[in-house]
C-alpha cells in the first residue's frame, strides 16, 4: 500500500466514522424515550428533573450537544453512563475485550471449519458423498445465530448439560487476571485450568456465531476450487505426478482463497453485529450484551460510545479484509 | 521395428454424453522416435480426443471400445493406473494450447517449471533452480533469473508459451503432445513458438503429436500428417507427399481452401458441400483411409 492510498484509507474510515457518529446521536434524540425518565424516582419534583437534565446537558439544543459530545469524544472523553453511572470509556474498555475474544474464536472456528469442509468437498467431489456435504451444508446456511444460539442452550445446557450456561469464566478464579483479555492470558500465562474454563464457557456462543459463516465459507470455497480445479494449470500439475490432496491444497486454493476471504470479511462484520442477541443469550458479558442493556436504560452517552466502536471495528474489519486480498493476490500487488 | 515409438491401432471411442455416438472411428497412427506428426482436422475431427487419451486424461463421458494404445510396446490403455501415472509427464508430456490458463497465476514460474523436476526426478531445490534456469535459455528467454521470480501475469502470451515449452521438456520426455500451441498466440509470436518446439524437438530427439487445424502449420514443422474428419483417418502420410500429391477430395479442397501468399487477391476458397457429402457418405460405409508411402 502506497503512502497516498494508506492516507486515502485513513481519511475514509474518519469521515466514515463522522457519519456513524452523526446518524446514531441525531437518531437516538428522535425517537421517543426519554433517558431522565429512566432515572428520577416517582415523586420527583420538576425542578429536580430539570437539575438532571441540565447536569447531563440535555437542556441544550441537538446542535450544541453534538458539539459538546463530539470536542469531548475526540479529547478522549465519552461521557458518564446514565444507566451504570460510570465513565463510558472505562466500560467499554472493560467489556470490549470479551466480545474481541469471542468474536475472533467464531472467526478462527468458522474459518477452520468451513476450509476443512470445502477442501474435504472437492476431494470426495466425483463421490455420492458430494451432493449430501451440499444438501447438509444448505441446511446450515438457513440457520441464523440465534437459532442456533437457542438450540444450543436447550440441547447442551438443557437436556445435556456439559457446557455452562451463561457467562464467560467460573467467577471464583476471575480475580487473578490483570487484563481483560482473559482467553489470551490465560494462554500466555500457560494457566491451563482458567484456559479449560473459558473455553468451556465459550463453546456454545462460539458455535452460535461461527457455524453459519463457517457454512457460508463452506459454500463459497468449494464453489471457487471446483472452478479452479477445471482449469489447465491443475491438469498440468497432475500429470507432473501431484497428489489430488496436493493439487487442492497448493494449486487451487491459493487462487480459490481470494474471494472467499473478501467475502469473510464481510461477513464477520455481520457475526460481530451478531454478538448482540448471542450475548445476551449466553449472558456473556461482552459490549453486544451491554449495547441491549444501554438501549433499553436509554443511556445516551453508553449507546454513543458503543455504536462507535462497532462502528470503529466494522472499519478495521474491512482494511484487514481488503489487505489479505492483496497479499493473497499477486496481481494486485501495488 | 525398434524406432517404433507410438503404434495407435483400430482406436474406436463414443461418447456417452451424446447417446452413444463414435468419435473416433478404427483410427490407426503411428510414430517413430524423434518424428514430428500432424494431427489434422476441424472441431469434432477427434484429435483432441486422441492427445487427451494419449495423457490418460479422457473425460469420464468418452469410453475407448476398441483398439490399443502401444507406447513403447504398451499398450497404455489397459495399463495400470500407477505405470500410467509414472508415463505421464515424464515419458510423455503436454504443451497445453492456451499458456494463460496453463500457469497457475498465484504461483511464481520457479514453483511451477520445477515442479516436476523435483517430484518426478527428485531434485533438491537448489538443483532445480540450475535446471530451470538452463531450461529458461534453450528456450531463448533473455533474463531467466526475472523470468523464475515472475508471476504469470507479469509475463506475455509468448514468453508464458515458452516456459511452457521448457515446462514440456524438462524431464525429457520421449513423446510430446502439444495441444494447438500457437492457438492463442499473436500471428508474429507463433512462427517464434513453431521454430522454437522444432528446435526443441530436434536437439532433444523428442517425437511430437502436434494436434492442429492448420495445414499452413503442419507444412512447416511436421514430418508426417495424419488428416481427420469425423474421428476417421482420411489421408494420412509423409507431409511433403501429402501436401503435394492429395488423393482425397477434402484434403485437396483444405489445401486449396488456405491463403495463397502468391496470390493475395485471389479470396479464400471455402471446402464445397459435396465434398462434405461425400465424407459422411465415406464414413457410413467405412471406407478406408488413404496412406502414403
Amino acid at each position: 500500500m502506497t503512502a497516498y492510498s494508506f492516507f486515502h484509507r485513513v481519511l475514509m474510515a474518519a469521515i466514515t466514522l463522522f457519519g456513524v457518529a452523526v446518524i446514531v446521536f441525531v437518531l437516538l434524540r428522535v425517537v421517543p424515550g426519554d433517558p431522565i425518565a429512566m432515572m428520577i424516582s416517582p415523586g420527583a419534583s420538576e425542578a429536580d428533573i430539570a437539575a438532571l437534565r441540565a447536569q447531563y446537558g440535555l437542556d441544550q439544543s441537538l446542535p450544541v450537544q453534538f458539539w459538546i459530545w463530539l470536542t469531548s469524544v475526540l479529547s478522549g472523553d465519552f461521557g458518564t453512563s446514565i444507566s451504570l453511572r460510570r465513565d463510558v470509556l472505562e466500560l467499554l474498555a472493560e467489556r470490549l475485550p470479551a466480545t474481541l475474544e469471542l468474536a475472533a474464536a467464531a472467526l478462527v472456528f468458522a474459518v477452520v471449519l468451513g476450509i476443512v469442509i470445502a477442501v474435504t468437498a472437492t476431494l470426495l467431489s466425483r463421490t455420492k458423498l458430494s451432493p449430501l456435504v451440499d444438501t447438509l451444508n444448505g441446511l446450515f446456511l438457513a440457520v441464523p445465530d440465534f437459532v442456533w444460539a437457542l438450540a444450543l442452550v436447550l440441547i447442551f445446557g438443557v437436556l445435556l448439560p456439559v457446557f455452562p450456561l451463561s457467562g464467560r469464566i467460573n467467577p471464583d478464579s476471575q480475580e487473578g487476571f490483570a487484563t481483560q483479555f482473559y482467553l489470551l492470558e490465560s494462554l500466555l500465562t500457560l494457566r491451563f485450568r482458567d484456559l479449560a474454563d473459558i473455553s468451556l464457557h465459550m463453546i456454545m456462543p462460539v458455535l452460535a456465531l461461527g457455524l453459519p459463516l463457517a457454512s457460508i465459507i463452506t459454500k463459497v470455497l468449494k464453489e471457487a476450487l471446483a472452478e479452479a480445479m477445471v482449469q489447465d494449470y491443475i491438469l498440468l500439475a497432475r500429470l507432473k505426478g501431484m497428489s489430488r490432496l496436493r493439487l487442492v491444497l497448493q494449486e487451487a486454493l491459493r487462487n480459490a482463497i481470494g474471494p472467499t476471504i473478501a467475502l469473510t470479511g464481510v461477513q464477520f462484520t455481520f457475526l460481530i453485529g451478531g454478538t448482540v442477541i448471542v450475548e445476551r443469550i449466553f449472558a456473556y458479558p461482552g459490549i453486544g450484551n451491554m449495547a441491549i442493556d444501554a438501549v433499553i436504560n436509554r443511556d445516551l452517552p453508553l449507546i454513543q460510545g458503543l455504536v462507535l466502536v462497532f462502528g470503529a471495528l466494522f472499519i478495521l474489519v474491512n482494511l484487514a479484509t481488503d489487505a489479505l486480498v492483496v497479499a493473497f493476490n499477486p496481481r494486485m500487488e501495488a | 521395428m525398434s524406432d517404433l515409438l507410438l503404434d495407435i491401432s483400430g482406436l474406436s471411442a463414443i461418447s456417452l454424453r451424446e447417446g452413444g455416438n463414435p468419435i473416433l472411428r478404427d483410427v490407426s497412427l503411428s510414430l517413430k522416435k524423434g518424428e514430428v506428426r500432424g494431427l489434422v482436422g476441424e472441431s469434432g475431427a477427434g484429435k483432441s480426443t486422441i492427445a487427451k487419451a494419449l495423457l490418460g486424461i479422457l473425460p469420464r463421458t468418452v469410453k475407448v471400445t476398441s483398439g490399443t494404445m502401444r507406447f513403447e510396446g504398451r499398450d497404455l490403455l489397459t495399463m495400470a493406473p500407477r505405470d500410467l501415472s509414472a508415463i505421464m509427464g515424464s515419458d510423455i508430456a503436454l504443451i497445453p494450447q492456451d499458456p494463460q490458463t496453463a500457469l497457475n497465476p498465484g504461483r511464481r514460474i520457479e514453483a511451477q517449471l520445477t515442479d516436476g523436476l523435483r517430484l518426478r526426478r527428485g531434485m533438491n531445490a537448489r538443483d532445480a533452480h540450475a535446471r530451470a534456469l538452463q531450461l529458461l535459455s534453450e528456450v531463448h528467454i533473455r533474463d531467466p533469473e526475472r523470468v523464475l521470480k515472475a508471476y504469470p501475469h507479469e509475463l506475455s502470451g509468448g514468453m508464458r508459451q515458452r516456459v511452457m515449452i521448457a515446462a514440456a521438456f524438462s524431464l525429457e520426455p520421449k513423446l510430446v503432445v502439444a495441444d494447438e500451441p500457437t492457438t492463442a498466440l499473436d500471428v508474429t509470436v507463433q512462427k517464434q513458438i513453431l521454430r522454437l518446439i522444432r528446435g526443441m524437438q530436434e536437439a532433444h530427439g523428442t517425437a511430437v503429436i502436434f494436434v492442429t487445424h492448420d495445414l499452413g502449420v503442419v507444412a512447416k514443422i511436421c514430418d508426417s500428417v495424419t488428416l481427420l474428419y469425423g474421428g476417421k483417418v482420411i489421408e494420412a502420410g509423409p507431409t511433403a507427399d501429402v501436401l503435394a500429391d492429395p488423393r482425397h477430395v477434402y484434403t485437396k479442397a483444405l489445401i486449396a481452401a488456405g491463403p495463397r501468399y502468391d496470390r493475395p487477391d485471389a479470396g479464400l476458397e471455402p471446402v464445397p458441400q459435396w465434398v462434405f457429402d461425400q465424407l459422411h457418405q465415406e464414413i457410413r460405409t467405412g471406407a478406408k483411409e488413404i496412406l502414403h508411402g
